[in-house]
């Protein structure tokens, strides 16, 4: 996740030359003692933990002595926060504390520049500090390119009432934390508290940095291993999602999950969004009828069907959902029958076992509709799906009455296996692989794979069995834009010969785990 | 007259080499627009459906005299550089269509287009289109659906949803209602002309005569919208929907602008600013055509 935990933050600034107190992070009550032992004074054991108020919740913990530590650690890790566990602790020398500041970079988006917040009256949140001693609280427009100057980091100390050595330490360490900002690409990054010491030094004692998301491309050594704001630590099948959108820039897939641990009848229902704003109105439109989100999901910026195939079957490996509930703008810009492909063979391979309603509107919906709905009928489920002259407000209020008399779950349908091809024809797509097999498609009268082959990089060759008219490598590097529309077309029309392998790392092991496979 | 967009405006595509601007720039052409030139470094010399492409913007410049506003459709580690390019080119309104553009690349564009007095809109917009003059960017998808979706008239339409715009403006015209610009302001949470800005050139636009907003949770677009309202400098009506009353605190919904922290930029909080300045706000999505339609007649 793009939020830097303290001791990761804290390693950032101590190397842009920031005083921060010794210690080291421990994941047991063990390593906890150890590293009390080597500090040999009175320590601070600090859950990593991304949370304000983390004292009160119990994460900031004095330990005398190195039994003292190991205590604590293990209180500390004992915790879960919002549900996800508290996995590390970082063991520090307590400092003593003459002084209590703040300083803060933020982004404003009225003035579209970085603005350093300072104030003399650190410790608690720097809203709060501003409503009850505005006074205390003061900043300043900084310029993106040329950052800030020492004297005027002085003199906005100046005017918060910090004079002498104090206000030279003070300027000099903010000086250094918009360096850190501009160099990381922070969108956010607070030292709260910084501190003067009762031995005249000014160290950082918190550190809180949020790496803008767009800009984690450029910063391999923060090994930041997901990059969405997501308010929590990323959950294994959000690992799963952000591989799928690591290595593939068509498009964006966007993936969050709102809950775990529910169940059948609980109203809970797989959402799947497409574009930002018409994503937040389809859920604000199923919490108007009642029903909970397992997730957040979002693909929109034209992504392949093979994207959106992939977005699918992760949606659909989150048990205890009641229907699957898709919409976007109502009118987007792009096809929508891409969409309804990706659709049609996750829902078909599934095999999807609760009701869906997919809202589709925009170009290409009569299409996209006729896809969505006339592929699926071998389901046994109702899949709705509808355009742009459908309010999303509808389609919400149709999933209610269908999740209403579908009655008792059904027993899970099993899935059809796949045979072995006879005479397999294969060839690589970007992210997959396509396989015709031609002993199938001897007997396929239609060939419906060349008719529907969207880029039209298949040809029948002399024998009548679709192959390809490009070279294996262009249709691996993009000629072949995983359309998705042989394999859809095949099932549908055609003799059940093709198909297209799109591999989802870590998926199959994630269901395996949870018995869905 | 129509804002920011017009059948004069005459327009560089910038990356039109590559997939998405030789897309659009077919669909901007198509709708009416006048795409002068395209430029891609390194590509200079090529042509892309007849248009000539060049390896740099001034040199597309002299070649072809002023140019009013560039498009930009290049992968978003490039904006920056394409962006600041288009600027010291002094190309008044320069429009950012990529995707997750790092935020201070947008501040140092910020910075050089406010140096050069001239305007950017998103990045991460879908671009904005004039009913039957002209679009810059993809608003629409297919000339013949912007042809078919949206109908002239009054209404002006700022929002911060790209498919949202496209929505907004197909549901007024669906009832009747008919629009001057439609503006995408653009997804991100720092944008060159956020919604008060277009407030602003919409209350100067003598076609436009209500203001239609499609707004979200997250940053302070729509509260400045409030206040200019309460401080007199629009007396145009608004007509308001908020997205994400159902989002959850510390949450980014795939919009990077689309979150609330630390209390600010909530759903409420934009509702009530709104209604004290005495914006109209509706309650869901659908009521919105009918409100704007009541304030017309009103």
């Amino acid at each position: 996740m793009a939020r830097l935990s303290e001791s990761q933050g804290k390693r950032v600034l101590a190397a842009a030359g920031v005083a921060i107190p010794r210690g080291e992070l421990a994941r047991t009550p063990a390593e906890a003692a150890a590293i009390a032992q080597r500090l040999a004074v009175a320590a601070v054991v600090k859950g990593q933990a991304w949370t304000t108020g983390r004292a009160g919740l119990g994460l900031i913990r004095h330990a005398a002595s190195p039994e003292e530590a190991e205590r604590a650690a293990a209180a500390i890790l004992a915790v879960r926060i919002a549900g996800f566990p508290v996995t590390e602790v970082l063991v520090e020398e307590r400092v003593a504390v003459a002084a209590e500041r703040y300083a803060g970079i933020v982004l404003d988006d009225r003035r579209r520049r970085p603005m350093l917040v300072v104030s003399s009256r650190g410790g608690t949140g720097i809203e709060e500090t501003a409503r009850a001693h505005p006074e205390a609280v003061s900043e300043l427009a900084l310029d993106p390119v040329e950052g800030l100057a020492q004297h005027a980091a002085r003199e906005l100390w100046r005017r918060v009432g910090v004079h002498g050595e104090e206000q030279r330490g003070l300027a000099d360490a903010c000086v250094r934390l918009a360096g850190v900002a501009r160099a990381v690409d922070a969108r956010a990054a607070e030292i709260n508290p910084l501190v003067r010491t009762t031995g005249g030094g000014v160290m950082a004692l918190d550190c809180r940095i949020t790496v803008d998301d767009a800009a984690v491309f450029r910063h391999p050594e923060l090994g930041i291993e997901v990059a969405r704001e997501l308010g929590h630590p990323p959950t294994p099948l959000e690992r799963v999602a952000w591989d799928v959108e690591r290595n593939d820039y068509r498009g964006t897939f966007y993936f969050l999950q709102m809950r775990e641990g529910f169940a059948r009848g609980q109203r809970v229902v797989a959402f799947h969004g497409a574009g930002g704003g018409g994503s937040m109105m389809g859920m604000d439109a199923l919490a108007k009828h009642g029903f909970a989100v397992a997730n957040f999901c979002d693909t929109s910026g034209n992504p392949p069907a093979s994207k959106v195939y992939r977005a699918a079957r992760i949606l659909l490996s989150q048990p205890g959902v009641d229907g699957y509930f898709g919409t976007g703008s109502g009118v987007a810009s792009q096809e929508q029958f891409h969409s309804a492909r990706g659709l049609v063979k996750a829902f078909l391979e599934e095999p999807l076992a609760v009701p869906a309603v997919v809202r589709l509107g925009g170009n290409g919906e009569e299409k996209a509709i006729a896809i969505l709905t006339g592929y699926t009928r071998s389901l046994g489920v109702s899949v709705e799906c509808y355009g742009k002259d459908t309010s999303v407000d509808a389609c919400a209020a149709r999933l209610a009455e269908l999740i209403a008399s579908s009655g008792q779950p059904a027993a899970r349908p099993a899935r059809a296996v796949a045979k072995a091809a006879a005479r397999p024809y294969r060839f690589a797509t970007p992210t997959g692989e396509i396989t015709y097999d031609h002993a199938v498609c001897a007997d396929c009268a239609s060939k419906a794979c060349v008719a529907a082959c969207v880029p039209q990089i298949l040809t029948l060759d002399p024998e009548g069995l679709p192959v390809l008219n490009v070279t294996p490598e262009e249709a691996a590097r993009g000629r072949c834009s995983e359309c998705l529309a042989c394999e859809v077309d095949c099932r549908a029309l055609g003799a059940g010969g093709g198909r297209v392998h799109l591999p989802i790392a870590g998926l199959p092991e994630y269901r395996a785990a949870r018995g869905m496979e | 007259m129509a804002i920011l967009v017009n059948a004069a405006t005459r327009v560089v595509v910038q990356g039109i080499t590559g997939r998405e601007g030789r897309a659009r720039a077919r669909l901007m052409r198509e709708y009416g627009t006048a795409v002068v030139a395209g430029c891609t470094p390194g590509r200079g010399g090529e042509t892309v459906d007849r248009i000539p492409v060049y390896d740099t913007v001034r040199e597309a410049a002299e070649a072809h005299g002023r140019f009013d506003a560039s498009v930009v459709f290049v992968p978003a580690p490039l904006v920056k550089d394409a962006a600041l390019e288009a600027v010291a080119a002094a190309i008044p309104l320069v429009v950012l269509v990529g995707d997750r553009v790092p935020v201070w690349d947008v501040l140092e564009i910020a910075r050089a287009a406010e140096r050069a007095g001239v305007s950017f809109l998103g990045p991460n917009t879908l671009g904005v289109l004039s009913v039957g003059e002209g679009v810059l960017g993809m608003i629409g998808g297919r000339a013949e659906s912007a042809r078919a979706w949206f109908r002239r008239g009054p209404v002006g339409v700022a929002s911060r949803s790209g498919g949202m715009t496209s929505s907004t403006g197909y549901y007024l015209s669906r009832a009747g209602v008919g629009l001057s610009t439609l503006v995408h302001v653009g997804g991100d949470g720092i944008v060159g002309l956020p919604l008060p800005e277009v407030v602003r050139l919409f209350q100067g636009d003598p076609e436009t005569s209500c203001v239609a907003l499609f707004g979200e949770i997250g940053g302070s677009q729509e509260e400045r919208v409030a206040e200019m309202i309460t401080r007199g400098e629009v007396s145009k009506p608004v007509v308001a929907f908020i997205g994400g009353r159902a989002a959850t605190t510390g949450v980014r919904f795939s919009h990077a602008g689309a979150i609330v922290e630390g209390g600010r930029g909530t759903h409420e909080g934009k509702v009530a600013a709104l209604r004290a300045a005495g914006a109209t706000v509706v309650e869901s999505f659908e009521a919105l055509p009918a409100a704007v339609a009541a304030v017309l007649e009103g």
